[in-house]
């Protein structure tokens, strides 16, 4: 219980870095991990797309639906995808260790599909878009606690195509 | 992988002199029962009746042991114990030297290489108190390096005669091999006997595979890889090497396959986007039919024994239960009742049973219930158990455990189908996704 506690308000944390403007759920990955404050970000890089608009939404237990916070990231992912056109991007989506194997694949693919149907419904071209899942094969973060599995349950926008992927 | 293609011949000989043997055993263990005395037996090193064949007559009386000692329904008195070892194959035992160490079943043994480098393996089984022999000498001949085989079928035969369940010691598993780090693991498929000896690696280890499966010739399995990018289902011929992708032109994800017991069709799950379905694909044409239309995930299908029927997992009605439908699709019933989710459900080869994984409260569990869902038992409970295979008998589990944590990894265990005699089976690193052969021919 007090494991699901310390996730809780570290998730509350997220959220709240989420609000300034900054520390959007996006930045958990491995890009900009080294950059110096205060250094401009080209916007047409992989690397701003990934820090300042965030490439990943997370999930509920189970769930595949996109909530208010991943739609505001799914959104701004649109508007750039809509700013350069020449990109394409492959939504990967991932489940936590607490389901099957074979079941946490179709469940990834649900997420990714959830992403997917949400961009095109925000006017982003099919064309431009394939998912996949890696179920439980690839999770980012390694602990056995929700602290953890809150940051697996997610769909991550990979971005290719064009610009030499910068 | 030509081992599986050599036969070794078991000839039932008369083997002269031994007054008094048995067709019905005079000891035996009920298996289906409560708690078990493990029967104390010994296998003193096999006689070596060539020169040729002393380097195998300690190692096949060891494998021997093994197999029955891995049962939990024998209790090994181990050399060290003897008052003398058997050196006459054909001399009748001196049963005052095993009944004073308490063993009550003794098996002896002769290994003999041919001009033509055939080993040929015998072996007696005796009721130490009764001083009688237990059914027929039987004699093995194959090649020298089928030698473990050989003992396995030895002790199969032994299993048999005692416990009157036909045996499970000769055969394989194919499997994940895991290696690196919860967040870089490398997987490729290995195949192993049951005791883990004679490990060869089917794919190396640049894509993630999940859940091979035989085919019940032992030669073919198929298997899930993202070699093509997205995971899709993969035939693998054993003997040739051979892999091809089993849809050509798929699109869409596919992964969860099984052969259907006759050879002839593969059921699978298909995803497209937020819906997975199964379907079954005819090996010989490559058309598909599908065999589900639910807006949930249809997943894990596992065909009955006599391929009538497939089992499957779905979360058609919130959370993930077990389904039993016609092999030709239609309506499925749930069999599932208890809290919880359930997922990988596999049919017995008997099939009265069906093995599951369990997820309740945070812990998986493997179980079995009846075809109807009714008699549900937990066999097991830990952070991570999962999808189990059954033994070639239908006594014993195999499934693997995964260990929370940073460091956490997957290792194979087997588990008796009453929940005791729980093992962890021996691998070089880690292991995951078994799936039991039939008793090899």
């Amino acid at each position: 219980m007090k494991m699901i506690k310390t996730g809780l308000m570290l998730a509350t944390l997220l959220v709240l870095g989420a609000c300034e403007g900054t520390g959007i759920f996006g930045n958990g990955g491995n890009v900009g991990a080294g950059q110096s404050p205060g250094r401009a970000i080209e916007e047409s890089s992989l690397e701003y797309f990934a820090t300042e608009i965030g490439d990943r939404v997370l999930f509920a237990v189970n769930e595949a639906t996109i909530g208010d916070e991943a739609k505001r990231i799914l959104d701004a992912q649109v508007a750039w995808l809509n700013k350069y056109p020449e990109r394409t991007i492959v939504i990967e989506g991932h489940a936590d260790e607490q389901g099957t194997r074979e079941y946490n694949l179709a469940l990834g693919a649900r997420r990714a599909a959830a992403v997917r149907n949400y961009m095109v419904s925000a006017g982003l071209l099919e064309t431009r878009l394939s998912i996949i899942s890696y179920g439980k094969e690839r999770p980012l973060e390694v602990c056995s606690s929700e602290i953890c599995w809150s940051k697996n349950r997610r769909a991550v926008t990979v971005v290719a195509g064009g610009m030499g992927n910068v | 992988m030509n081992q599986i293609n050599y036969v070794i011949t078991a000839v039932f000989v008369l083997l002269a002199g031994m007054a008094g043997a048995q067709e019905r055993p005079t000891i035996e263990i009920d298996i289906s029962g409560g708690v078990i005395e493990p029967m104390p037996v010994a296998v003193p090193d096999f006689v070596a009746e060539t020169n040729g064949a002393r380097r195998l007559s300690g190692d096949i009386a060891s494998v021997v042991m093994a197999d029955l000692a891995n049962t939990g329904l024998f209790r090994e008195i181990p050399g060290t114990a003897y008052i003398a070892g058997v050196t006459n194959f054909n001399a009748q035992p001196v049963f005052s030297d095993w009944s004073v160490v308490n063993v009550q079943a003794l098996v002896t043994g002769a290994v003999s290489t041919g001009n033509d480098g055939q080993l040929v393996v015998k072996f007696r089984l005796f009721d130490v108190f009764a001083q009688q022999q237990i059914g027929e000498g039987v004699q093995y001949t194959g090649t020298q390096d089928n030698w473990r085989r050989m003992a396995h079928k030895v002790a199969d035969t032994i299993y048999t005669r005692i416990t009157g369940e036909s045996g499970y010691f000769d055969s394989r598993v194919v499997f994940v091999s895991e290696t690196g780090s919860k967040n870089d693991r490398k997987k490729r498929l290995a195949v192993m006997d049951y005791d883990g000896a004679n490990l060869q690696y089917l794919t190396d280890d640049s894509s993630i595979v999940l859940a091979p499966r035989f085919a019940s010739n032992g030669r073919d399995v198929i298997y899930t890889s993202y070699e093509s990018g997205l995971p899709q289902v993969f035939l693998l011929n054993m003997e040739s090497g051979r892999r091809t992708q089993l849809l050509e032109d798929a699109t869409n994800m596919a992964t969860a396959p099984r052969f259907s017991p006759d050879g002839t069709k593969v059921v699978m799950s298909i995803i497209e986007g937020s819906n997975t379905d199964i379907y079954a694909v005819d090996l010989s044409t490559r058309q598909r039919t599908r065999l589900t239309n639910s807006s949930g995930i249809d997943t894990t299908p596992s065909y009955s024994p006599d391929g009538s029927q497939i089992v499957f997992a779905s979360d058609r009605g919130g959370s993930q239960q077990l389904y039993v439908m016609s092999a030709n699709g239609g309506e499925a019933r749930r069999i599932s009742a208890g809290g919880g989710s359930y997922g990988t459900p596999v049919w017995s080869p008997r099939g009265d049973m069906i093995a599951f994984t369990k997820i309740r409260a945070g812990r998986f569990h493997i179980g079995v219930m009846r075809v109807d869902g009714s008699r549900e038992n937990l066999l097991t409970a830990s952070f991570i158990d999962e999808a189990p295979t059954w033994s070639p008998n239908g006594r014993v589990l195999m499934f693997f455990r995964e260990t929370a944590g940073a460091n956490g990894a997957p290792q194979i265990y087997s588990v008796d189908l009453t929940g005791r005699n729980l093992k962890r089976v021996d691998t070089p690193s880690f292991a995951s996704d078994p799936d039991w052969s039939g008793v090899l021919r």
